[in-house]
């Protein structure tokens, strides 16, 4: 079987959980209830939210939720404009990612759930539900337009429509979207549990792996799990399981940190254009804005002077504000590193004066 | 037999409609906060003006047209619909047309839907020949996120219709609603509830639903849902689905159905915030918080709470650090910039509190002197 580990090792039912245990026992006796309500799940990435997801999934519908097939459904916006966004559907669910149609996510929020919502299920048997559920992914990258369209059609098609909302952060979700959701946060696990799953794997593949290099993985991935399998796997495809090797840092860090460097090393007109360079690259990789942001701020925090620390933020906060506003991402950023150069440049002015 | 004789009119009358009690039947799935809605007038808790005045007018007074203001789960629809079910009884349906913010309310919906509505002529007399009022009621329900061009549309219908029509607006923010609005109707403020009347309530549902749960959780379930009476039921319906059957609520469900953040995290938030720790000391701590995916809004409210309590701190600062929580909580909303906006505030939270004033007065003249203009050399 050429699966890749992740995929292979996924719990499929809410009982076969490793972490997390009592949640899914909860999870469970609200399934059994009958009165399933909206879900908002929330976590950060690699903890297992979609995992549990297709765990409620199967638990409410059985094995058929697992025969998917992936369909596009083009959208008409107002404006005439063709939308076309890919969706993963089984015959009782319907998964998609909303914000993949830019500022059209309100239009494709309202007609996919009100398609869904008014074809009712026909033959209600033992174990099928009278609702269908849609699966929306990353909610909190929802414009607010499309927020409040969400919480209209919520209540008007309950009847035959239930929503599984999916998000890593709930600050940007509006409250009267939570308050009509229940809550299920995912923590991320913790690096014991790491270890323990590796290793449970590891025992199942016949691959004998140190403890130390385990435990070693697990600190590394910063509880994202599906990194720590991942890696892991690396480690067993090229055959070096070395308990002090070496892990590989995922090279978009490591090119975020070489482009604080650039940008500490020299403040000039050529440099901005090679970090230009260097965040269209990003850009263009698929790396979300917000992680750029964060692990470039966090670079350049640490290799700054305490002084201008507290600036730099509020600078940082003001641009990415903007950046949220805005839809063109790549303007704030460039925005924020050259006001950031010439204040760090200010500063190693001020430092240099007194001597 | 024993089925057939209940049911025939020789049985006895149907229990008289418990008021607040649950209805033998158990009615499909219907969620608490519908199922134990006030019937009657007098079930509601507090607001004791508002339920005066629909009580002298269920006695026969006239109607005025009404504002309810307040906080959300403090009983203004529960108390506009009740009422309205004690005037009409069974002509409810058609006295009454209830929008509420999920509905289209732009301008073409006041001009049409409302003026024939408000047009039509009602009856004095019900079915059943008992006395009610010629009246129809319009309930406007979240009227502060109607339009102002829609609520400009409503002043003139308001006043031509009063033969026939009474309005009725709901709303949180009574500073929304357009001032020609407000002095047309009587206002009324709704008060966040006493948490007492909270707990009673919620112990009777537990007792008619077999909920367990300990007083002292409930007691926190109140509390943290702060007067909002609906989000409280809702919670604690929650908390029973998630349970099941026959076990006991545990106060991290509770924690978890009102996304509450523990107050360890907080304190050591704010213990960070107040010395001067290093740089990777916070960022290393955000990124936990991160992990843990508590609700960062939260962690917000629960900073503001500890700032306006502490008191080793000069009001001119605490003052300054709240403006710069309101920036980053506002800033966080908007975005996904959690972590950018948690750590610049701890930062600015840290300089302030340690920095003398003079000094960062002087940064601060130095700042605003310096522009990107001045340029890279």
């Amino acid at each position: 079987m050429s699966l890749l580990w992740v995929d292979k090792y996924r719990p499929k039912d809410l009982s076969t959980l490793d972490y997390h245990t009592q949640q899914a026992q909860e999870l469970k006796n609200l399934v059994e209830h009958g009165d399933f309500p909206h879900l908002l799940v929330y976590g950060p990435s690699g903890a297992g939210k979609k995992t549990r997801i297709m765990c409620i999934l199967k638990e409410l519908f059985g094995t058929g939720v697992e025969r998917l097939k992936s369909e596009n459904i083009t959208v008409t916006t107002p404006s005439n404009k063709k939308v076309e966004i890919m969706t993963i559907n089984s015959n009782y669910h319907i998964e998609i990612n909303p914000s993949d149609a830019g500022i059209y996510d309100r239009v494709v929020v309202m007609d996919l759930i009100k398609k869904i919502a008014q074809s009712q299920q026909i033959a209600i048997t033992n174990n099928q539900r009278e609702f269908k559920v849609v699966v929306l992914t990353e909610v909190d990258n929802l414009t607010k337009d499309a927020q409040h369209a969400l919480r209209r059609t919520m209540e008007k098609y309950s009847r035959n429509c239930r929503l599984i909302l999916c998000a890593t952060s709930l600050s940007p979700i509006i409250p009267a979207i939570q308050s009509r959701c229940l809550p299920i946060r995912v923590p991320a696990p913790t690096i014991e549990e790491i270890s323990t799953i590796i290793s449970k794997i590891c025992k199942k593949e016949d691959t004998a792996i140190p403890a130390t290099l385990i435990e070693k993985i697990s600190k590394s991935v910063n509880g994202n799990l599906r990194r720590a399998i991942l890696i892991c796997e690396a480690c067993k495809v090229e055959n070096n399981l070395q308990p002090n090797r070496e892990l590989p840092e995922p090279d978009w860090k490591v090119f975020i940190k070489q482009t604080a460097t650039i940008i500490t090393h020299r403040q000039s007109i050529e440099n901005i254009m090679v970090v230009r360079e260097h965040l269209y690259e990003l850009l263009a990789s698929g790396i979300p804005p917000e992680i750029i942001f964060k692990e470039l701020i966090t670079a350049l925090v640490l290799k700054c002077d305490k002084q201008i620390i507290p600036q730099v933020l509020q600078e940082a906060s003001t641009y990415e504000y903007r950046m949220w506003q805005g839809n063109k991402h790549i303007v704030h950023m460039e925005a924020f590193v050259v006001k950031f150069m010439c204040l760090y440049q200010r500063h190693l002015k001020d430092l240099l004066k007194d001597f | 037999m024993q089925a057939f004789l209940k049911m025939g009119k020789l049985g006895e009358p149907s229990a008289s409609p418990s008021t607040s009690g649950a209805p033998k039947k158990k009615t499909k799935n219907l969620p608490w906060v519908e199922k134990y809605r006030p019937k009657t007038v007098e079930d509601v808790v507090e607001q004791r003006e508002a339920v005066s005045v629909l009580q002298q007018c269920i006695l026969g007074a006239d109607l005025p047209n009404l504002l309810f203001y307040g906080p959300p789960g403090t009983g203004k629809t529960s108390t506009i619909l009740a009422a309205a079910r004690q005037l009409f009884g069974d002509l409810y349906k058609e006295r009454i047309l209830e929008l509420n913010a999920s509905d289209e309310r732009g301008i073409q919906v006041i001009r049409e839907k409302i003026k024939t509505f408000s047009q039509l002529t009602a009856n004095s007399s019900r079915a059943d020949g008992k006395l009610c009022p010629a009246l129809k009621i319009v309930i406007l329900d979240e009227a502060d996120a109607m339009t102002h061009a829609a609520q400009a549309a409503l002043r003139r219908t308001m006043e031509k219709e009063t033969k026939t029509t009474r309005f009725c607006l709901l709303c949180n923010y009574v500073s929304r609603i357009i001032e020609p609005l407000t002095s047309r109707c009587t206002k009324f403020r709704f008060k966040p509830l006493n948490q007492s009347f909270v707990l009673e309530r919620l112990q009777e549902i537990c007792q008619v639903e077999d909920v367990l749960i300990n007083d002292d959780i409930l007691n926190v379930l109140v509390k943290e849902s702060g007067g909002d009476m609906r989000r409280a039921i809702t919670a604690l319906q929650s908390c029973a689905n998630l349970k099941g059957k026959g076990s006991h609520i545990t106060l991290e469900n509770v924690y978890e159905v009102l996304t509450v953040v523990p107050s360890k995290w907080v304190n050591s938030f704010w213990d960070l915030c107040k010395k001067p720790s290093d740089i990777k000391e916070i960022i290393q701590f955000i990124d936990d918080l991160e992990q843990q995916a508590y609700p960062i809004q939260k962690v917000y409210e629960h900073l503001n709470d500890f700032l306006m309590d502490s008191e080793n701190i000069d009001d001119r600062l605490k003052s300054e650090i709240g403006e710069k929580l309101a920036e980053s909580s506002f800033r966080s909303s908007c975005g996904r910039g959690d972590f950018t906006n948690l750590l610049d505030f701890a930062v600015h939270t840290q300089e302030i509190l340690t920095e003398p004033l003079e000094r960062r007065r002087m940064q601060a003249l130095e700042n605003a002197k310096f522009t990107t203009i001045l340029g890279l050399s």
